[in-house]
């Protein structure tokens, strides 16, 4: 038996050494080392200005990930619901979700201009179409045979939808919603980093600018620690409805 | 003995044809079939694949309407709507996986508004009927199949059926699962005094569990043989080492083989079919 945590603490003491490694393969002036890069996350998170770029981030993050998830479960259950509908929209929404969202940017910019919204809107694109595509899938995939339980236990249609086909579905539509938050947070921080006046992704931006290594990792591991964090939180969620199926 | 004569279900020339889309044949999968299944009769239906075992159970259930003919529960006809004291467990896994064991069997019961004692009573009794007593706050993904195939049946006993429609419910599982899920589901059907019909592709379970077996033809699926097995009520798994077990299932295997090199020969021609 291997316990989890230890996997988990032999990972990050693996990567750990890596990025030590790299550090004295390519020198501090292209990757700092861990001990540096950690003391200047830590330094960070005590400032004032980190939280204002943090806010700034956080706020657009979570506008594109509401954005997301009401916009892409709406979408996903009207086509799910509908075979027809999923059958035409299927094609339609994969294309979509592949192409590069980047290349809308220039659009986008034209549209909302820079700040709060263009960040938003660039957060959502990338979110809501992984959330509608599973949503509709996991109506789809709901196993006939609940159905005909359904059926046979004489249930009213809002019983049948609301207590056997919404549970049933649940852990397929939470896994989009995770991996939709995962591109919305790419999309939101993407945009940030090209055209905006505040946010970490502006900061990371600036820090470029000035060859400020430590910072950009710094920012970096942050980055990182909030992205998995989130992930984890949703995926305990979800694990939680799937009740070990 | 008989627990009662009454007829409850009737069939009368009940024909299915499912209409073809697109230009194809429509396919006539089922029928006429005329039956009459006693109250409180453990009938099974054998017959090969495809040969619409389950268009039977279906029009039985409700679920699908006869194309043709009458279907009558209890006097009254079955058009297409699920009658009040019918209850069906499928061969595919049906349990929620979302509620633990006690819950799941409490589903039905919950939704018709009952008692929170009367309900803990029935779903008690269900549990230990079906042996799934120290399995009450299990979740469906602990279990084996053959467990979860007791929390559907337990599931729809619970709403205290007066027909239990089983459609290959032990299908998935080992042939060793099966004899005894067999014998627990004659002691259900005992206590219950329930009526049984039971879809099933393996000889050797109907010819042991059932009253009366009826052989349905490769499609369009017709009654060619039902045959009276006289059983005593109070059988279980070991009459397999009687004599005329050996004879009834034999007898079953006979009408259906050449049914099976049918139903084999029609799959093979509609393939051909699909290849010009």
């Amino acid at each position: 038996m291997k316990s989890k945590p230890l996997d988990f603490l032999a990972t990050g003491v693996a990567i750990l050494l890596l990025w030590q490694g790299l550090c004295w393969l390519v020198g501090p002036d292209v990757i700092s080392s861990p001990g540096d890069t950690l003391a200047r996350a830590a330094m960070l998170v005590v400032t004032r200005a980190f939280w204002g770029h943090a806010e700034a981030t956080l706020s657009a993050f979570a506008l594109a990930s509401l954005i997301s998830i009401v916009g892409g479960v709406t979408i996903g259950l009207c086509l799910g619901l509908s075979r027809f509908a999923a059958e035409v929209a299927d094609p339609i929404l994969s294309t979509l979700y592949s192409i590069p969202k980047i290349t809308l940017y220039p659009l986008i910019l034209l549209a909302f201009g820079l700040g709060l919204s263009a960040k938003v809107a660039f957060g959502a694109i990338h979110g809501i179409f992984p959330v509608t595509i599973f949503t509709m899938n996991a109506i789809r995939n709901v196993a006939p045979v609940y159905h005909r339980t359904a059926l046979m236990m004489r249930l009213p249609w809002y019983s049948r939808a609301a207590r056997i086909m919404a549970p049933a579905a649940l852990p397929e539509m939470l896994a989009g919603v995770r991996i939709g938050i995962s591109l919305t947070l790419l999309g939101t921080l993407i945009g940030e980093l090209f055209a905006s006046t505040s946010g970490i992704g502006f900061a990371l931006m600036r820090a470029m600018d000035i060859h400020a290594v430590v910072d950009i990792l710094a920012l970096t591991v942050l980055l990182f620690g909030f992205a998995i964090a989130v992930n984890a939180a949703f995926w305990l969620v979800e694990r939680w409805v799937r009740h070990g199926s | 003995m008989e627990a009662n004569l009454e007829v409850q279900i009737s069939f009368r020339g009940v024909t299915k044809i499912f209409p073809g889309h697109d230009g194809q044949v429509d396919v006539h999968a089922l029928g006429p079939i005329d039956i009459d299944i006693r109250s409180g009769e453990f009938f099974s239906v054998v017959g090969p694949s495809g040969c619409g075992k389950s268009t039977f159970l279906d029009v039985l259930s409700g679920l699908t309407a006869a194309t043709a003919g009458t279907a009558r529960f209890e006097g009254k006809s079955l058009a297409g709507r699920v009658p009040e004291g019918v209850g069906a467990v499928f061969q595919q896994d049906a349990s929620f996986f979302w509620l633990n064991v006690w819950d799941n069997v409490a589903f039905g019961l919950h939704r018709k508004g009952m008692a929170a004692a009367e309900i803990k009573r029935r779903v008690d009794h269900a549990l230990s009927l079906t042996g799934l007593a120290g399995f009450a706050r299990a979740y469906p993904a602990q279990l084996s199949g053959g467990m979860r195939q007791r929390v559907c049946i337990a599931r729809t006993l619970v709403l205290e059926p007066k027909v239990l429609l089983l459609d290959e419910p032990f299908g998935a599982l080992d042939q060793q699962t099966r004899l005894l899920m067999g014998d627990e589901l004659l002691r259900v059907w005992r206590e219950t005094e329930a009526t049984i019909v039971l879809i099933t592709h393996a000889l050797d379970e109907a010819a042991m569990l059932s009253d009366r077996v009826a052989v349905m033809s490769a499609r369009p699926g017709r009654f060619i043989d039902i045959v009276a097995t006289g059983w005593s009520r109070s059988r279980d798994s070991t009459i397999v080492a009687d004599e005329r077990f050996g004879a009834i299932t034999a007898r079953l295997w006979s009408t259906l083989r050449t049914e099976s090199i049918k139903a084999i020969e029609q799959g093979a021609s509609s393939l051909n079919a699909v290849k010009a």
